[in-house]
Parts: structure tokens; sequence; C-alpha cells
């Protein structure tokens, strides 16, 4: 699972183009220019092909923050795996 | 959701959130306190058409906000369609997180919660400069997030793109897709192109606002518009819907046999005799005054507007609640008077 950090990771630096430093893992929708409306278009389609998920309208109007997009992401994946006690 | 709540139950779950939202600006924005005061408004109230309101046009001369200067996370403006001074309207991170929800409620009950691949009746370029957008602009970003695959259907001269439309279709054209544009835009470039080449738009839904002025000079008007949308090119689920800057978020969208609007659940109107602002009997044509439980950064929570219409019918139509229309701008002067009056009272 942890996998899935590092992809959003790598999703979130290539599609908002982030500097090296950025601390992405404390990255807020709005908090900066790139992560404006229309970078959050860019960056839901990116998310959706590198998983090859669908999100509802309702999230990717919640997605507000890294986490919130990990934590979403694991859920998502999650229900395609069995999962065993 | 839009019109699950009978006109009753609206009144009933609305008026305390409503007064307790006058309470809460008249603590929190001096100015907005003021106007209450000089007007001697009760702090009690029976009715949700008894409720205070604002003219729209007093956010264009004063900036009213219930935040503090260093809470404000984002401005909007809007010249209306008559410019001059702008309106200014101050969101907080918790209002401007909140506005899309509450869209994507309003949209629901026409949309579902799926996103479906978005045909936009516009041109990139009104979102070219992510500094600064028109108002236009404001509205594709707004919708964007209930579409995926986006495909402008004018290139950036604002040209109708044929390829690209016909693209689209030939991807997306077999199962619902969502169009959404000004009405004007849908009007005079996609209507058009649509009936030349031929296109297949019956698993379209239509979502298109504003602009029925520019229309009337084309003299077609909502029936019309959506006749020959419906027999040209088999759209047919077509939903116009009315909002403002003012009271972003909220939206009333018109129901699926046509011709009215209804009201989310978060949200009211009432229409007004311009004369002596007392509730019009339905069917009576009067200065409507918009109602919701958004605005919470900035006292627009009840909002007489500057535009005309008509309540029809209450828990009668598609949807429960009211079932109005909006006929038109007031002519100016009438409202005018007003706006003065309170502009009068807030120095």
């Amino acid at each position: 699972m942890a996998d899935i950090a590092g992809r959003l990771r790598e999703v979130f630096v290539t599609t908002l183009e982030l500097d090296e430093g950025t601390d992405v893992e404390n990255l807020a929708y709005r908090e900066i220019e790139a992560w404006d409306s229309v970078g959050h278009m860019t960056l839901v389609a990116a998310i959706e092909d590198e998983f090859d998920v669908q999100l509802d309208t309702d999230q990717v109007i919640d997605l507000s923050s890294f986490r919130v997009a990990v934590d979403l992401l694991r859920s998502l994946l999650s229900e395609d795996v069995p999962v065993h006690d | 959701m839009t019109g699950t709540l009978t006109h009753a139950e609206r009144e009933a779950r609305l008026l305390p959130a409503l007064v307790e939202l006058t309470a809460h600006h008249r603590a929190h924005c001096a100015a907005y306190d003021r106007i209450l005061t000089a007007l001697g408004t009760p702090d009690t109230f029976g009715r949700i058409a008894d409720l205070p309101w604002l003219p729209v046009r007093l956010f264009k001369e004063r900036e009213l906000a219930s935040v503090g200067a260093d809470e404000v996370f984002k401005v909007l403006t809007s010249s209306g369609t008559t410019g001059g001074a702008p309106s200014r309207i101050v969101l907080d991170r918790a209002a401007a997180a909140e506005q899309p929800r509450r869209l994507a409620e309003a949209l629901r009950p026409v949309l579902g919660s799926r996103r479906l691949p978005m045909l936009v009746v516009d041109t990139p370029s009104v979102i070219g400069n992510r500094r600064s957008f028109s108002a236009r602009g404001a509205g594709v970003l707004g919708m964007a997030a209930f579409g995926r695959d986006h495909v402008y259907a004018l290139d950036e001269h604002e040209r109708p793109d044929a390829e690209a439309v016909t693209r689209f279709l030939r991807r997306h054209g077999h199962t619902p897709f969502l169009v959404f544009g000004f009405t004007f835009l849908v009007w005079q470039y996609l209507y058009p192109l649509a009936r030349e080449h031929s296109l297949d738009l019956s698993q379209g839904i239509l979502v298109h606002s504003g602009g029925w002025k520019k229309l009337a000079d084309l003299a077609v008007d909502n029936a019309e518009f959506r006749r020959r949308l419906a027999a040209d090119t088999g759209l047919r689920r077509v939903h116009n819907y009315y909002g403002m800057v003012e009271q972003i978020g909220t939206v009333f969208v018109e129901g699926p046999s046509g011709g009215a609007l209804y009201c989310p659940d978060f949200a009211d109107v009432v229409i007004r005799d311009p004369v002596t602002w007392a509730e019009q009997p339905l069917g009576e044509p009067g200065v409507i005054e918009v109602v919701s439980t958004l605005p919470r950064s900035y006292p627009g929570h009840v909002l007489l507007t500057e535009d005309l219409g008509v309540c029809h019918g209450i828990d009668d139509g598609d949807w429960p609640g009211k079932r109005f229309s909006v006929l038109g701008r007031l002519p100016k002067a009438e409202v005018r008077g007003c706006s003065d009056t309170y502009a009068g009272a807030a120095a």
C-alpha cells in the first residue's frame, strides 16, 4: 500500500510541475498556484490514468489535499482486493 | 438535492437556519448590522419572507464580509450585465470548499453522481488566463468537476470546431454525456453546427445558463430553444439554470419538462411586488428575492435581485417546492431607489 503514496507523489510532481524540494505530503488544494481549479482537473485526469480508476463528482470536489488523495486511492483500490482476517 | 422538500418542509427546515445566519452576519459584519438596525429589523421572524434582504447592488458598492481580513481566501468579482463597478464577494476557506459541494447537490437530480464525458460549448481560451477568469471562464471551471474527457466545441477564435465535436460524439455519443455552455453560445454555435452535420445529441444532457437577453435579440425564447434542439438534434434533456455570483454555489435548475425553475433544498425564492415589496400571489410577476443557507462568509443569504420573475405554483411541478420563471431584468430606476435607501442606511 505504501506504493500508492509513492505513485501518487509522482503524479502530483509531474502534473503540477512541482520543484524538487516541494513538501508534497502536506500539499493542499489552492495553496500553490499550480494546484488551482485548472490544475485540479488535470490532476484528477492524471490520477485516473495512473490508477485506472474513475472518481465521481463528490470525490473530485473533496480531493482537497495530497493526504486526502492517498486515503481515497487506498480505499478505492482496496475494494478490488479481497480482505482476509 | 434540488426539490426533494415540499414548500412546508423547506420553510420549516430553512427558517431556523436563516435566522441563525442573520444573527451570525449581524454579529460579524458591522455594516450589515448597521443596515438592519437602521431598518428597525426585529430579531424574530415567522416566515422566510419576513427576513430582511439586501439588494444585490449593495455588493457592487461596498465589500461586505463576515470574516476577518486575515481569513479572506478568495474575492469573487463580477461586473454583471450592465458593466460598472463589479460585485465583490468574500469567501473564506470553508466557504470556498462548501460552494462546489452545494452546486453538486443542486445538480445531482439532473447529472447523477458519476462524471459524464463533457462537451463544453465554449473556447478553451476562456480559461486561458489562469490568474483572471471572466464570468464565462468561472462558469466553465465550476462545472468542470461534473465532467470527464472535456472537449471544447469552439476553437481558440471562438469558431465552431466541427472536427472536435464529431470526434467527441464518435467516442462518447452512444452513452449519456454532459453538454455545458452559455445559452447564447449553444444557440449560436452548437445548434447550427449540429444541424449542418446532422449530429445526434440524443444522449446529451444540456446544462445552460445566462444570456437570454442575447437570445431575445435573436428572437428565440426558452420554449422555442427546447423545441428546436429536440426536433433537430435529438437533445431533449435540457436544463437551464439561474444563479448569480452574489450567491455563488446556489443554482435554481429547470425541471425535466421545461419552462420552470426549482429551488435546491437549501434555498428558496420570494417574488416581491416592486412597489410595496409584499410577497406577490402566484402568477403575479415581481422582483426575485433569492434565499440560501449557503452564504456564511458574507451577508448574502437573503438577496433582492434586479431580475423580474413569477412563481407559477407550489408543490405542483416536476419537483416539490416553488416553481418559477425568470422574466428578465428589472427596469433600472426602480431598483436604484431601493438600493440608495440601503446605501444611505449603511453609511
